[in-house]
């Protein structure tokens, strides 16, 4: 039922959040009744490009946006968005945003709701009309029956199943008298299959409706399923505009990720002599907020650099922290041979394994101390090393000037930009923040490095610094690294393997070499297709 | 100008008006008919017998614990080790002594559990410490008419059981540490014996600092997250702290009393956390950080100006506002170091 009316075009939309270019002359139109499936890796563009749409003030804040956003054939320029509201654009966040202590009816009414006069009205105005409950029951009935589902609109919301709070927000705001245009930031991400089913014939019906949809999701069945036409971006750049019809799966997983394929392939790897299995992993979960790792089983060899890849939130980072102890985790853990204990984070030290987190300012570094500490201390903890000992060592002194001179050693080595190795970590860059998280686990001589999105937040030229530092130091010292990375490219370029993670589990292991559209294959869930890769 | 300016930076405002108004009170002090001399004397005195309360605070600042306000509980265990002591009788350099060591032993069993409980209170330490205070005072209240303490040096007179409010250290320890080595000239005393024993204390604590379990305190300090991922036991430092923290406080009232002359008992250690607080917040510690010049910059300063505002101030307006600004000072500077953290954490 798509119609020939455009609702929403975007024309060549620019955005660049301080000098760093995020979109690049972007269009797409729009028709009403079409579902348009928004597709790309993290950062890609994706959000960016719905928050110019939705007016957010991150975006007016940045210094705005080039192009032209055009509603209903008339230019529009969002202030924020309050205004995108009233011209009849809707969204449906990822995180919910209900009120958990109130009904469905008073979720979906909340600041439209049905008013009754009473006499207090005379005296105080307006603001003290009642609420007409009938009304709003009927309403809020209406709403939920467009989408086809059947929610008890008195149920509290902190009762719901996650399936029909996702339901509610959508109902919310098909409520709204002029809704036009629906954008729908992956909503399937926390539904059960099912109910993913469910919230797809729903769009359908919207879209019948008149409603044209924007469609976000990184499961490409879905996409396939339900779009009229897909827009694929890629580092924020059009890759890929078609209707949906006339592409499969495979080959939208590979506009997804793929950069030029061939040029990649290294001939030195093939060479590579790994050695025996150093570190097991069976059936490991972690419970790592946001990042939960449900069932994970894998091997690392001697000698190899293991890649951890797999979109955000699915469970990747998990990982390295649920083995480090660092988060409640269970399984079971084999370094080496022997047996790990588990979520005692000195015992993984000591069995010889280091951690660069993710986090850097969080976890990663103390940010009032000086360099040299923050390079030394967890080998002076774990270690017992650069200390004197007094009386029998029951006193143990801290050596200050070893301590310096190992801090200078690695500002020479990785070429840290600071006055001093006295200086505080706070004062550094990005960049050189993570090369000092990589020296403190250099310092430790670990026989299993853990390297966590070592190369987030820094810009280019140190991030080849970093991963190169990384291939060196594996190289020479034949250290295995174990590296969780969001991109994709940079896996591919010093990893020997690499296991795609989904949803907490591990939906393939590939060599670094395999052709990128298996990997998008098995970031999008489509574990089926590629499950005879795998063994290979 | 530069070079000023730099200064300033480096010693923060506070400190510098504080000392600029301090340094002030002292020039005034002989148009007010007040003896420099014995005001200078009196400031010295003040710190050597303060000094050790306000270094209890560095060990649990360091490790994120917070500033100890239950202060008190330390104080409890110095006066119980000094009671016990006159009880048993002991009198001289070996009474303060084995009042030191019994106050240390009661302290480290205090503080173990305090340090326990206060684990479970992460973020709140400063709530909960203060309250930790305030009811282990009021049980002592009851505690110190129950004991049997049978000494006639300490009961009271009439009824022959529990024990007074104050209690004289006349006889028993009186100035025992004050009038060590004391240099005398004319009518100035330099309290030496205090200033060693301060020197010997402050020393222990940098010292710890410097160690292996003293450098883990300082990172449970400053971010918990990354001493977890080194291996350290997060709650045990904690813990560590919280223990040396009160014995700390336990040495420092035994100072207290044996320079003031007097045990005061009840109520009494409310009074202590609070000039402790303020003094090494005005030498230019933060809530999660605090070194040794900070203490000894906090306690002159503070000191001095309680020694000196009674004095000068009063007999230029002739009414008595030391104790205002006291308070001032005090709760001012408290307030002030609280409401900079927050915006140390938002920037």
């Amino acid at each position: 039922m798509v119609s020939e009316q455009v609702v929403l075009k975007m024309e060549n939309i620019t955005k660049d959040y301080y000098g760093n270019r995020v979109l690049e002359n972007v269009s797409f139109e729009l028709k009403k009744g079409e579902i348009l499936g928004l597709i790309g890796e993290n950062g890609a563009g994706k959000s960016t490009l719905m928050n110019i749409l939705f007016g957010m003030s991150v975006i007016s804040e940045t210094g705005g946006y080039q192009g032209k956003v055009i509603i209903d054939g008339k230019e529009v320029n969002f202030k924020n968005a309050f205004d995108a509201l009233d011209a009849g654009i809707g969204m449906v966040h990822q995180e919910f945003s209900l009120i958990p202590g109130f009904t469905t009816i008073e979720n979906i009414m909340l600041n439209r709701e049905s008013l009754k006069y009473n006499f207090l009205v005379e005296v105080f105005g307006s603001r003290l009309k009642t609420l007409d409950r009938a009304d709003m029951q009927e309403r809020a009935e209406k709403a939920i029956s467009a989408l086809g589902v059947k929610i008890d609109p008195n149920m509290l919301i902190a009762e719901m199943p996650v399936g029909h709070k996702q339901f509610t927000e959508i109902a919310r705001e098909l409520d709204r008298k002029n809704m036009k245009i629906l954008v729908l930031d992956e909503p399937t991400a926390v539904l059960a299959e099912s109910e993913a089913d469910i919230l797809i014939q729903s769009l359908r019906r919207l879209a019948d409706l008149g409603i044209a949809i924007i469609f976000i999701s990184h499961r490409l069945k879905e996409i396939i399923d339900v779009c009229d036409k897909i827009l694929v971006l890629r580092d924020g750049k059009t890759v890929k505009e078609s209707p949906a019809k006339e592409t499969s799966i495979r080959q939208i997983a590979q506009w997804m990720v793929g950069r030029n394929i061939e040029e990649k392939k290294d001939e030195v790897k093939n060479e590579r002599k790994l050695g025996d299995t150093v570190l097991k992993v069976e059936n490991l979960w972690v419970d790592m907020p946001g990042e939960t790792v449900r069932d994970v089983s894998f091997e690392v060899r001697e000698g190899e650099i293991f890649g951890i890849g797999g979109l955000a939130g699915q469970g990747k980072l998990g990982i390295p922290n649920g083995i480090m102890g660092l988060y409640e985790a269970g399984g079971r853990i084999e370094v080496f041979g022997k047996s790990l204990e588990m979520n005692v984070p000195v015992k993984a030290l000591k069995a010889g394994m280091a951690f660069v987190a993710e986090d850097r300012r969080g976890v990663g570094l103390l940010l009032e101390e000086p360099i040299d500490w923050n390079i030394s201390f967890t080998v002076m903890q774990a270690q017992n090393k650069y200390l004197k000992s007094f009386i029998g060592g029951l006193v143990k002194w801290r050596d200050d000037k070893k301590i310096s001179e190992l801090a200078k050693e690695y500002i020479k080595i990785l070429d840290i930009k600071c006055v001093d190795e006295k200086q505080p970590v706070q004062e550094l860059s990005g960049g050189n923040q993570q090369k000092i998280c990589l020296a403190k686990a250099f310092a430790v001589n670990p026989k299993i490095l853990f390297v966590s999105e070592p190369t987030r937040g820094i810009d280019i030229g140190a991030k080849k610094l970093v991963l190169d530092t990384l291939k060196q130091y594996n190289q020479k010292y034949g250290t295995t690294i174990i590296m969780t990375s969001s991109e994709l490219e940079e896996l591919r370029s010093i990893c020997d393997n690499i296991a795609i993670v989904d949803e907490g589990k591990v939906s393939g292991i590939l060599p670094a070499t395999a052709a990128t559209e298996d990997f998008g294959l098995l970031m999008a869930g489509k574990v089926d297709e590629s499950k005879e890769k795998v063994s290979g | 100008m530069n070079r000023l300016r730099q200064f300033i930076n480096k010693a923060g405002w506070p400190r510098v008006i504080i000392g600029f108004f301090l340094l002030s009170l002292f020039v005034a002090a002989p148009f007010a008919q007040v003896s420099l001399a014995a005001s200078i004397k009196d400031t010295l005195v003040r710190f050597g017998m303060n000094g050790v309360l306000v270094l209890s605070m560095v060990p649990m600042v360091q490790s994120g614990c917070g500033l100890n306000f239950g202060l008190p509980l330390g104080v409890i265990a110095g006066l119980l080790g000094a009671v016990t002591t006159m009880e048993m009788g002991i009198t001289g350099i070996m009474g303060f002594i084995t009042a030191v060591i019994l106050s240390c032993a009661i302290a480290a069993v205090l503080g173990w559990g305090y340090g326990k409980m206060l684990n479970r209170v992460k973020g709140e330490e400063m709530v909960i410490s203060t309250y930790v205070g305030l009811s282990s005072v009021m049980f002592m209240c009851m505690m110190w008419l129950v004991l049997p303490f049978k000494s006639p040096a300490m009961v009271w007179g009439y009824g022959g059981s529990g024990l007074r409010t104050t209690i004289t250290l006349e006889g028993y320890w009186f100035n025992i540490i004050d009038n060590f080595l004391a240099i005398k000239i004319g009518d100035f005393t330099f309290p030496t014996g205090l200033f060693i024993f301060f020197a010997v204390m402050a020393f222990l604590v940098w010292a710890f600092f410097h160690t292996k379990t003293g450098t883990a305190m300082t990172a449970v300090g400053s971010n918990p997250d990354f001493a977890r991922a080194s291996g350290i036991d997060v709650n045990r430092m904690r813990t560590i702290s919280v223990v040396i923290s009160t014995v700390f406080g336990a040495v420092g009232i035994l100072v207290y009393q044996q320079s003031y002359g007097f045990i005061q008992l009840y109520t009494s250690p409310l009074f202590m956390a609070f000039p402790a607080v303020a003094a090494i917040l005005l030498g230019g510690a933060s809530v999660h950080k605090a070194t040794i010049t900070n203490v000894i910059v906090g306690t002159i300063l503070f000191q001095g100006i309680l020694t000196m505002t009674p004095s000068v101030i009063n007999s230029f307006l002739k009414t008595d506002l030391s104790e205002v600004i006291r308070i001032i000072v005090s709760n001012g500077m408290i307030v002030y170091a609280l409401t900079r953290k927050t915006t140390k954490v938002k920037s």
